[in-house]
């Protein structure tokens, strides 16, 4: 039974392995908790789950196996389960019989009706439960708009009537959102972007050079101190923000998080949409505190590695046309501001957070992959390595 | 079952925490905490160890902290120099190693509390560094050529703040629970332990201010226990009535003494922007 319970996590695409799933037997043998389903839950939570933000996947596996487990017993007495249902649930999507067959039995609403009835009453069983909800955006309960906890109704349309258990309560819904936890692999994929150099101050003791200068003394000691090696790598963050990067705010935010805590010298303005004569540093006083294009290769020089996050997703004109940006009236098309910036910055990568395949298909992600001259990247783990590869190396 | 830790009197703590810290104990796991600030990370392995009589060893961890830190460190400047004065002690390298928190731990006597805190300060390779020494709870020192081997495994405890994200290798390995933000409930006797004294009603008053202060939409940094505990008692130090607290008028958003509670020029900012509002609301 348990190693359907770790199989089941596992489906669920929860990181649980096979080592955990043996100190949780382990757990178990010692006698640490009574017959309990409360502290069985809690055990299996310490030793399974690594991570808050799994939490209430978490539960909601839990939720669905369990919740089967303890009325497969009922289930199987009453035999009254309509074979159509299991037949419907056995398949994932809909087909053209069954369609009809949904007709003859009155239409989408009466079968919603009864699906609603049949789940308040009997739950899920074990195995047909996980599927349930694994498959309802496909199935034809899906159809109905009905996500997993909706039709994961709670206890209180239920038999047993009891207290709401812990893992049904969901406290912890906030914090899954199906996020990628990508914040250490960018982390990791960002320190390849580092850049020791010893400069400073000479306050770090030098082993080799004080054996080598005691060496020449004849044998008095000499201490030698020599500076720091620091990270001497320079980047300039360029984010776009609002319009359609609001759907890859929190991809972009785990990025500049990663950045911010891997990188010495960053440094990061904002644009909207495309490049022009003017970026900024705050996002409330966008429109009062604007730093001119200019200024800023001035201020930052060739040495700062550029790297620009946007979706470049705008119409072509926005890009190609004087006058084209929705916002002012640009004097020189954008194109051109982003030519300025590649002169000037010569190791520079653009991060796309629109997935690859979409690429083709958007004229202004095209151009604007011209004018990189193919140095734009997805924005994925794998995208960002390769972009760092190219910082690395690239000297234009 | 040999121990089983159940809290103290000025530590109060959930079924769940109990039970995750009581299966780290049997299982001989390190138990991985993670948890908003102020919640109580590092409070729990000074009262795992107070409570069930073991000695605590404390690692604190800081961005250059290396594992081997945590080990032992040879101070070959201070040999060197005690070589040049002619000193005997020079010629046994034993007296320039320094032991580290997990050598103090595996020598005790008795079964220790190793705390590991706020591992997510470190770099981010630093907890695979700590793989064997945990896993194994032993490691080699080259200079004695010496295997150091707990005598009995710690209970080992390590607190995150989440700055970080720890690798999946080192995750496998540990037991985690997340402390939760106390409800309403947890908060009353939290504080009942903090200040016995506490008159109920201005407790009761500033919890509510608290609560509602946590529920500001935008805040940099939510005040947490501690921050609840401090301004208590700043509060009663300060004589203030509970009726101050009631003030709900919505002109004098800020509460008294608010720098206990907001750590933030922003988040100050946010609460007078929010009264100034209400003011011209009215």
């Amino acid at each position: 039974m348990l190693n359907d319970f770790f199989l089941t996590l596992k489906e669920a695409g929860l990181p649980v392995s096979l080592k955990e799933h043996l100190v949780l037997l382990e757990a178990l043998g010692s006698g640490l908790i009574g017959p309990s389903i409360d502290e069985f839950y809690l055990l299996a939570r310490t030793i399974m789950i690594k991570n808050e933000t799994l939490y209430d996947r978490f539960d909601r596996v839990f939720s669905a196996y369990f919740k089967g487990m303890e009325d497969l017993a009922a289930l199987l007495a009453k035999r009254d389960i309509p074979e159509e249902w299991l037949m419907q649930r056995a398949r994932a999507a809909l087909t053209e019989e069954q369609k009809k067959h949904i007709e003859a039995l009155g239409g989408w609403d009466k079968i919603m009706e009864a699906l609603r009835e049949r789940l308040a009453e009997q739950k899920k069983r074990h195995e047909g439960g996980n599927k349930m909800i694994g498959t309802a955006g496909t199935s034809p309960f899906g159809a109905f708009g009905y996500n997993p906890a909706g039709v994961r109704i709670g206890p209180d349309g239920g038999k047993e009537g009891g207290a709401i258990k812990v893992w049904e309560q969901r406290a912890f819904r906030n914090l899954d959102g199906d996020v990628e936890l990508g914040t250490r692999n960018f982390k990791v994929a960002l320190r390849r972007l580092r850049e020791f150099a010893r400069q400073g101050a000479a306050d770090e003791f030098d082993l080799a050079g004080t054996i080598s200068a005691t060496a020449r003394n004849a044998g008095w000691l000499d201490l030698h101190y020599a500076p720091q090696r620091r990270d001497r790598m320079k980047v300039l963050l360029l984010m776009d923000v609002g319009g359609t990067m609001d759907e890859h705010v929190k991809l972009t935010e785990e990025l500049f998080s990663a950045a911010r805590s891997e990188l010495k010298h960053l440094v990061h303005y904002y644009f909207h949409n495309f490049i022009y004569e003017t970026v900024w540093q705050d996002n409330r006083r966008r429109h009062a505190d604007r730093t001119p294009l200019w200024e800023l290769m001035r201020t930052y020089g060739p040495d700062y590695r550029l790297i620009i996050v946007g979706d470049a997703t705008m119409s072509p004109y926005e890009i190609l046309q004087p006058g084209g940006s929705i916002e002012h009236i640009n004097e020189e098309p954008g194109s051109q501001y982003l030519l300025y910036l590649l002169d000037h910055f010569t190791h520079a990568v653009w991060l796309n957070p629109e997935p690859i395949q979409r690429w083709e298909t958007v004229a202004s992600i095209q151009l604007t992959r011209d004018l990189m001259g193919e140095r734009m990247f997805p924005l994925t783990v794998d995208g960002l390595s390769e972009a760092i590869t190219r910082l690395r190396t690239t000297t234009h | 079952m040999a121990m089983r830790f159940q809290g103290t009197e000025t530590y109060v703590v959930s079924d769940e925490l109990k039970l995750a810290v009581n299966a780290a104990i049997t299982l001989q796991r390190p138990l991985l905490v993670k948890g908003e600030p102020g919640t109580g990370k590092t409070m729990l392995a000074i009262e795992v160890a107070g409570s069930l009589g073991m000695p605590l060893f404390e690692w604190h961890i800081k961005s250059t902290t290396k594992a081997q830190h945590g080990l032992y460190e040879y101070d070959a400047v201070a040999r060197l120099r005690d070589a040049q004065l002619g000193d005997d002690r020079a010629a046994d390298i034993a007296n320039y190693i320094v032991r580290g928190p997990l050598w103090e731990a595996f020598e005790s006597d008795e079964q220790a509390v190793l705390l590991i805190d706020e591992i997510d300060k470190a770099d981010i390779e630093f907890p695979n560094d700590l793989l064997r020494e945990l896993d194994r709870m032993e490691f080699f020192v080259y200079e004695l050529k010496q295997l150091v081997k707990a005598r009995h495994r710690p209970m080992v405890i390590i607190t995150s703040n989440n700055e970080k994200e720890l690798p999946d290798a080192f995750l496998r390995r540990c037991f985690f629970h997340y402390i939760r933000f106390p409800d309403r409930e947890t908060m009353d006797r939290i504080v009942g332990v903090h200040f016995p004294q506490l008159k109920e009603d201005l407790v009761q008053e500033a919890l509510e201010v608290f609560f509602n202060m946590r529920e500001v939409p935008g805040l940099k940094k939510k005040p947490s226990t501690s921050e609840l505990i401090d301004w208590l008692k700043l509060l009663l130090s300060g004589d203030v009535p509970a009726d101050v607290l009631r003030e709900r008028d919505p002109r004098k958003a800020i509460p008294p003494l608010y720098g206990a509670l907001l750590k933030n020029e922003q988040d100050v900012a946010l609460f007078e922007r929010l009264a100034f509002m209400a003011r011209r609301g009215t």
